[in-house]
């Protein structure tokens, strides 16, 4: 089963082999507002962690998007660039942002579990 | 990402109208008024022009082919449709209008008719010099205003707007930072700024870095200090601040930067405060632009067109761009050119074609001339009395982030009032709107959570103030009761309901465009 | 004074609610040292209004407004006629006195003339999208290479040397900052081969047409060899009015257009408020710099409109908007907005071609002048002529027997001797037969008198 882990930054990252799936939380999508643009970086870019890597704008205001973990980019997902709602309607599944080849499997341990991540969205 | 933390909701929600519905659509005095595409016709015109014989020859073959889709309409038509169209619109003629760090006060009618003295108004930008004496002379005159009320010994003139002023201000520390055979790149900016603060600083070519407030609304020193360095350029600050406070350590502030070896750029957007009290010059500022639309009362015309002169320090004079304007024995003189400059002179470049804002320059000398020194000053001072009047009647039914003041020319509070209460800063905000007056400023300054920011400015009576104080009151409390229903949803008696923000930046529709019949299939 | 409504009685009644015993006390947080006594200004105090009329009416009088002389000035700002009611609408209350519409709902009306104003620059510039205006068209100029810079993620703009010189300055000030700026050589009366010029690390080409000489400039292939290197064309247009008779620049390929709007509507106000017109394609929408208005539903379902994309600019973005502006020159959009509705298809048709032939005109008499040669074979309202003379000392000849007669290109190019003895002149629907015949006669015997020695004034 895949892994999935968070960020302070409210980024999630799911892995599967050595590819990372990366999105913005669902609690991110919901402090944001609806989502009218995406930016995404084009397959090949190469990114660190914590790199800014994507743009999320909703009516008020426009958010970077950081890279959780390392690597190149190998695709956006085609379908915000037409229908940037469905950050709002579905954050952790269909609205995906972009996925990485990972650098680096290690950095992965630095990154917040769900149970971690939700006990720091309480905090805030 | 980056969160939004302002807590700003974004959608518009829908009604169902219970209003009775006219045949025409129309409202009364309140008219629904088509795209000027839509009423136009082929073949009309709203002026005389005879069709006169042209000859190819010197077109160099470019003629226009197409024809451009501009509808025609006769005179009574277009003027109907301007004057349907003024009527949606809030204005300080018509209301107060308390929009805190945008100053809309009065705007006296003589500034109109002065600018518009053919002498000035039909004026050409680059007739001989000779012809244009009055011209030069004014500007001159308001200049000798700008560094006389700021304490400053030079000022750029060709600015065009206030963001102008800010990157003119720049431009000239970075290029007095090169005469000294230095590379300083960052820019200190208080997080309680203006955005066109680091966006200037940005586009300047900085890297900005942020220094944090303290819990009374100020500038943290201790972290300012802390930031500076050698490769600090300079710090961009707002004095009176944008929390409607004034920066009692700013000389403190000056010393540290130029022991730093940076410079002090001030925002001048809240001179409104102090001008004819406190000269900016006294208190270490090297550039400061001040906008003629807000503290001299030229109209903000919905939008623009602004001024923005920028005062300068000894230190920065010489750099100020082209043109430079002097005056000697033969009369007053435009310099355009970078090698004709006086001594010591070393302009960074231009900021734009000819000489700036003159129709502004006009009127805000006007409105100089009208109010004298002394009237410059009562106009400080009743902006910072009004300003105080509505904090101290409000603070005890709204909550004031930063104490029971004073505070200068602006009142500001947060959303804590509200807590539990379900009505938002913009719900609040928007239910003015049925009381007849336009919102105040919200969501700015950007440390206070749901922002209120209240200029009332020196131009209302205090019975309009007490009204407005009253309809405040009476809706905190209300808020307070949970008696949301004029705040939900609201404005109910505006023009248009709130409007669908986040459909128009989805699928952007930035321009009119003809109906196409539906196309048969290929 | 007597734009302050309060009194003394309600000043003492307001700080008695504050709690305090003046209003000195209100600034306790402006340190002592900084409070000045208001002798140290040295400036007059509150004036009347008619003291204050008079006193500005006098310094009016001191100069020569275009319309009282026979008047060919150009370069960039033009001399037309404005219909009365343009004037008169923008003074109206609530456009004049309103702010920037961000509360949609009580701001339909310059939301709704700002949509018009976009939908009109972009038809006439035949461009698919146009902005809200920017403050003028050397500033929009100027924006238009960093958006190109953007774009392209080069850093090299090549100005054409019919760029206006001022324009170019402009330029250069800010788009060196952050790249490359060079000029191709100014070549008068002709096209300078700039496609040759362009190369891999170009971001754009910027080209005037007509030219500051006058000269119309075929952009078409200019915009073909940019984009064969991946490069844009910045169109620039100055006189907003040849747009009425010249093929748009959209239809020669350009992907941004620059464009001075004074023309339609504005006064020349000694050089501003002007309004820059800023056009481009779709597919670069999100890098233009300033405001956009979009047209949108309210929550009862109405159409109506709203200033939109603003999270490309400042007061979102802060130091990562596609600008620092946040002003449009909104009343002076306005004006243009409502001086081409009067106008419309048919009027600006017309007017476009009165004015390229009260230019040929005059350019025709000129060209019979001994001493006067026609230096641009092509042109729209404004050409230049060679002289026998430097332009300086003939312009300054003439304005002492009270005729402008153009602007002497050495006032742009100070110090490029081969403009020396050029001089731009303009001719509008302003212009009558009578101005005309007076430039002619007094350039006649200017040029056929010995150059005086005492110089110019300037």
């Amino acid at each position: 089963m895949s892994e999935v882990r968070f960020t302070d930054q409210h980024e999630w990252v799911r892995v599967d082999g050595d590819e990372a799936t990366i999105g913005i939380t669902k609690y991110a999508a919901e402090q944001l507002g609806d989502v009218v643009f995406v930016d995404l970086p084009e397959a090949g870019r190469k990114v660190g962690a914590g790199g800014e890597a994507a743009v999320v704008e909703s009516v008020k205001a426009a958010s970077e998007v950081y890279a959780p973990v390392g690597g190149e980019v190998v695709a956006g997902n085609p379908a915000l660039t037409e229908d940037p709602a469905k950050v709002n309607a579905d954050p952790e599944g269909e609205g995906w942002f972009f996925k990485l080849k990972l650098a680096d499997k290690g950095e992965l341990a630095k990154l917040m579990t769900k149970d971690q991540y939700d006990e720091f969205v309480k905090g805030l | 990402m980056t969160m939004n933390a302002q807590g700003r909701p974004t959608a518009p929600g829908t009604i169902e109208s219970n209003e009775l519905a006219t045949i025409s659509g129309d409202r009364g005095l309140d008219h629904e008024e088509a795209l000027i595409f839509e009423i136009g016709r082929d073949g009309h015109c709203g002026v005389d022009l005879p069709t006169v014989q042209i000859s190819e020859n010197r077109l160099a073959g470019m003629r226009r082919k197409a024809p451009i889709g501009l509808p025609g309409l006769s005179e009574p038509e277009v003027v109907r449709h301007y004057v349907r169209l003024s009527r949606m619109n809030y204005a300080i003629d018509s209301g107060l209008y308390p929009l805190g760090s945008c100053t809309m006060k009065h705007n006296p009618r003589l500034n109109e008719k002065v600018a518009r003295f053919p002498g000035f108004g039909d004026l050409h930008p680059l007739a001989p010099q000779s012809t244009t004496q009055g011209a030069l002379e004014l500007i001159s005159e308001l200049m000798k205003w700008l560094t006389t009320l700021t304490g400053m010994p030079a000022v750029a003139m060709s600015p065009k707007a206030g963001a102008h002023g800010e990157l003119c201000g720049l431009l000239a520390i970075r290029a007095a930072i090169q005469a000294r055979g230095e590379k300083r790149n960052r820019i200190l900016v208080p997080e309680s700024a203006h955005g066109t603060n680091p966006a200037t600083a940005a586009f300047a070519g900085f890297v900005i870095d942020e220094v944090k407030g303290t819990a009374d609304g100020r500038v943290d020193m201790v972290e300012l200090e802390g930031k500076l360095g050698p490769d600090v350029a300079a710090i961009m600050l707002t004095n009176p601040n944008t929390c409607g406070l004034f920066e009692r350590d700013i000389r403190h502030m000056a010393d540290a930067t130029h022991k730093a070896g940076a410079y002090f750029y001030c925002d001048g957007a809240n001179f409104n405060a102090i001008a004819g009290r406190v000269r900016p010059g006294d208190l270490g500022i090297d550039a400061m632009h001040i906008n003629l639309h807000k503290t001299f009362s030229t109209p903000h015309g919905g939008g623009g067109p602004g001024a923005g002169p920028v005062v300068l320090s000894a230190a920065l004079a010489p750099f100020a761009p082209l043109p430079l304007l002097v005056h000697d024995d033969k009369g007053f003189r435009l310099i355009e050119d970078r090698e004709a400059v006086p001594d010591g002179a070393q302009p960074f470049g231009r900021m734009c074609a000819f000489h700036g804002q003159m129709g502004m320059f006009t009127r805000a000398l006007s409105y100089m001339l009208s109010h004298g020194r002394d009237g410059v000053r009562q106009a400080s001072e009743d902006a910072v009395l009004s300003a105080n009047y509505i904090l101290a009647s409000l603070k005890d039914v709204m909550s004031a982030p930063f104490g029971d003041g004073p505070c200068m020319h602006e009142a500001l509070f947060d959303d804590h009032f509200l807590d539990g209460t379900g009505v938002t800063t913009l719900d609040f905000a928007k239910a003015m709107i049925d009381e007849g007056y336009h919102p105040m400023t919200m969501y700015f300054p950007l440390v206070v959570h749901g922002a209120m920011l209240i200029e009332p400015t020196e131009s209302e009576s205090k019975d309009s103030l007490d009204r407005y104080i009253h309809v405040l009151r009476t809706m905190a409390l209300e808020a307070k009761e949970k008696k949301t229903e004029r705040f939900t949803g609201a404005p109910h008696l505006a023009p248009r309901r709130r409007l669908d923000e986040t459909a128009a930046a989805r699928k952007p529709i930035l321009r009119w465009r003809k109906k196409e019949l539906p196309q048969a299939a290929e | 004074m007597r734009y302050h409504p309060l009194t003394t009685a309600d000043r003492t009644a307001m700080l008695a609610k504050i709690g305090v015993s003046s209003v000195d006390a209100l600034f306790k947080d402006v340190p002592q040292q900084a409070v000045v006594p208001l002798s140290v200004f040295d400036l007059p105090d509150t004036q009347g209004e008619m003291e204050v009329d008079r006193k500005l009416a006098r310094m009016a009088a001191k100069n020569t407004a275009a319309g009282a002389a026979p008047f060919f000035c150009g370069a960039g700002a033009y001399k037309h006629h404005v219909p009365a009611a343009v004037d008169h609408l923008i003074q109206r209350s609530e456009f004049l006195t309103s702010y920037t519409p961000y509360q949609p709902e009580i701001a339909q009306g310059t939301l709704q003339y700002l949509f018009e104003f976009q939908t009109q620059v972009a038809l006439l510039t035949g461009m698919e999208v146009a902005n809200a205006s920017l403050y003028d068209g050397s500033t929009a100029t100027a924006e238009a290479v960093l958006m190109a810079q953007r774009i392209t993620k080069r850093p090299k703009a090549i100005l054409s040397g019919g760029l206006h010189p001022q324009y170019c300055e402009t330029v250069e000030t800010v788009a060196a900052l952050s790249g490359v700026v060079s000029r191709a050589p100014v070549t008068p009366g002709k096209a300078e081969d700039i496609a040759a010029l362009i190369d891999n690390e170009t971001a754009c080409v910027v080209v005037q047409s007509p030219d500051v000489f006058g000269l119309i400039r075929d952009l078409k292939p200019i915009a073909a060899a940019a984009h064969a290197k991946g490069a844009l064309l910045v169109a620039v247009v100055t006189e907003a009015v040849s747009l009425g008779l010249l093929e748009a620049p959209g239809f020669q390929d350009a992907d941004i257009v620059a464009c001075e709007g004074q023309s339609i509507g504005n006064g020349l106000n000694f050089g501003g408020p002007y309004v820059g017109l800023f056009a481009t394609k779709e597919k670069y929408l999100r890098q233009m710099p300033g405001r956009l208005t979009g047209e949108t539903t309210d929550a009862s379902g109405k159409r109506g409109y709203v200033l939109t994309l603003s999270t490309r600019e400042q007061h979102i973005r802060r130091e990562k908007a596609t600008s620092n502006i946040c002003t449009n020159s909104g009343l002076c959009c306005l004006a243009f907005t409502i001086h081409l509705s009067l106008l419309g298809e048919e009027g600006l048709t017309r007017l476009a071609r009165i004015n390229h032939a009260n230019a040929s005109a005059l350019a025709d008499k000129l060209a019979r002048v001994p001493g006067v040669d026609l230096v641009t074979p092509s042109f729209f309202n404004e050409f230049t002529i060679k002289l026998s003379r430097p332009a300086a000392d003939v312009v300054d000849a003439l304005a002492k027997r009270g005729i402008v007669a153009g602007v002497p290109a050495s006032r742009l190019l100070p110090h490029d001797p081969s403009v020396r003895d050029l001089l731009i002149v303009a001719a509008t629907e302003t212009t009558t037969e009578e101005d005309a015949d007076a430039l002619v006669k007094a350039l006649g015997t200017v040029l056929s008198e010995a150059p005086s020695t005492s110089g110019a004034m300037f």
